[in-house]
């Protein structure tokens, strides 16, 4: 293995990891915020939008998310109306197709999480509520959220490392992202150990720093579910 | 649909076939790996259960495609090396199929661990000793009292990692390995009519594990009424 190559290109992958977290971080908030109209869509069973939801989570849940952004990025494409439109500004790029892609992904995962996660609230503490006369809306704001709230730190937690795991799938779409840059290695000098061991040791410490601030977020306020 | 896109469907099923091969491989792969780890992590020693612990947080730590890069060409490298020093040992190509098979199963295999070991450590232990104070070997009570009841514990979690293992399989077409992905992108270039040929690929995908999730459930529940009687 050629450490001097690693070396030279350490500020490359240092790069690569300034996309690969953009592109997390800019999905999981995107996608969050998707995941509340259809979760509460579900959570209150609305008719039509509560099936909708529900279609849209088990077809997005059980196709590959690679086959959702090919399809997002060369499929959607294909229509010259789609290139036309508004749309297009969003597709047309790799990166805010990425984005996109991985936000529509993760939104259907944060509504299930969602909907459980409320869905969990004992049923004990909201009539308890409404038995102090709480009205419906005072009911969701102080027993419901902060309960559910803290119930799905843990699976959200866990959404987000998926996701940075998931995020790989950039560098298909000749994204520099930290794989990609381990990628160009392979491609521009035919090594191999050098772009994907460095690449893996990348990875590794983001899933690590996750995985323990996930942790300590899980002590400080799901404390309660241990 | 025009006839054109209708020619190239048979390719698309060809792929989608080699999709359900492979996912099979790897879920057996997955399956002995598991089954390695959790009596890797559960045989006391503390070596064995070092490197159970270890096998589980690295495959956690590094992404699918990294991994399955890194068994593909990785791989190749350690062949050509063999092959160089090794007088009886020719050169030949890793094939794809082979590596997104390995990479697969050993990714799953860390998550058929951690199932394996979650059903096996929900027996309750009086059964186990109960079984050996009755004088039962160990392939005695592994198979007459383990077994019958891990099967049915571990599998809602065994049915969720195979959905998943399957949706993952998508990464082998980036290879190069001519699964329902890799075919539907191609024939899609071809035609110029990726739409229809991705939305097949996804259809593809939901019908199976449309099927895998509804033949599961059918295994569950039969265990559970099994269980119950």
């Amino acid at each position: 293995m050629n450490l001097d190559l690693v070396v030279e290109y350490l500020p490359r992958f240092v790069e690569g990891l300034g996309v690969t977290l953009w592109l997390v971080s800019t999905s999981l908030v995107a996608g969050f915020a998707l995941s509340v109209p259809l979760a509460l869509a579900r959570i209150y069973e609305l008719p039509v939008a509560s099936q909708l939801s529900q279609a849209y989570s088990y077809v997005i849940r059980g196709t590959p998310l690679l086959v959702q952004v090919y399809l997002l990025y060369f499929g959607v494409a294909q229509f010259e109306a789609v290139r036309n439109s508004w749309a297009w500004v969003v597709l047309e790029d790799p990166v805010t197709c990425l984005i996109a892609g991985f936000a529509l992904n993760t939104a259907a995962y944060i509504a299930e999480i969602l909907r459980g996660a409320v869905r969990a609230v004992p049923e004990g503490e909201i009539e308890a509520a409404r038995a102090f006369g709480m009205s419906e809306a005072q009911v969701a704001r102080r027993i419901v959220l902060p309960n559910a709230w803290r119930r799905s730190i843990p699976p959200l937690s866990n959404e987000a490392i998926f996701l940075t795991h998931a995020s790989v799938i950039a560098s298909v779409l000749a994204v520099t992202d930290i794989l990609g840059v381990g990628r160009e290695l392979n491609g521009t000098y035919y090594v191999v150990l050098e772009g994907f061991l460095t690449a893996a040791a990348f990875y590794a410490v983001i899933i690590g720093l996750l995985t323990v601030a996930s942790g300590a977020l899980e002590r400080k306020y799901a404390a309660f579910l241990r | 649909m025009t006839p054109e896109v209708l020619a190239f469907m048979p390719l698309v099923l060809d792929g989608a076939i080699l999709t359900i091969q492979l996912s099979l491989v790897s879920a057996a792969l997955a399956v002995a790996f598991g089954a390695l780890g959790a009596a890797a992590r559960l045989g006391g020693g503390a070596m064995s259960s070092a490197v159970g612990a270890a096998y589980v947080g690295v495959v956690r730590a590094v992404p699918d495609l990294v991994l399955m890069l890194l068994v593909f060409f990785g791989g190749q490298l350690l062949v050509n090396a063999v092959a160089e020093n090794v007088a009886f040992v020719d050169r030949f190509q890793i094939p794809k199929f082979a590596a997104g098979a390995f990479t697969f199963g050993l990714i799953f295999g860390s998550y058929m661990t951690e199932t394996f070991r979650a059903a096996y450590l929900s027996i309750p232990k009086g059964q186990i000793e109960a079984a050996k104070s009755l004088g039962l070997g160990t392939r005695q009570w592994l198979r007459l009292v383990v077994w019958p009841q891990l099967v049915p514990l571990a599998l809602p979690s065994f049915t969720n990692n195979y959905l998943v293992l399957m949706k993952t399989t998508a990464l082998v077409s980036i290879i190069g390995l001519q699964d329902v992905t890799y075919t539907a992108l191609q024939a899609g270039r071809t035609t110029r009519e990726p739409f229809a040929f991705l939305v097949v690929a996804m259809l593809v995908y939901l019908a199976f594990t449309i099927v895998c999730d509804g033949g599961l459930r059918v295994l569950e529940r039969r265990y559970r009424v099994a269980r119950a009687a």
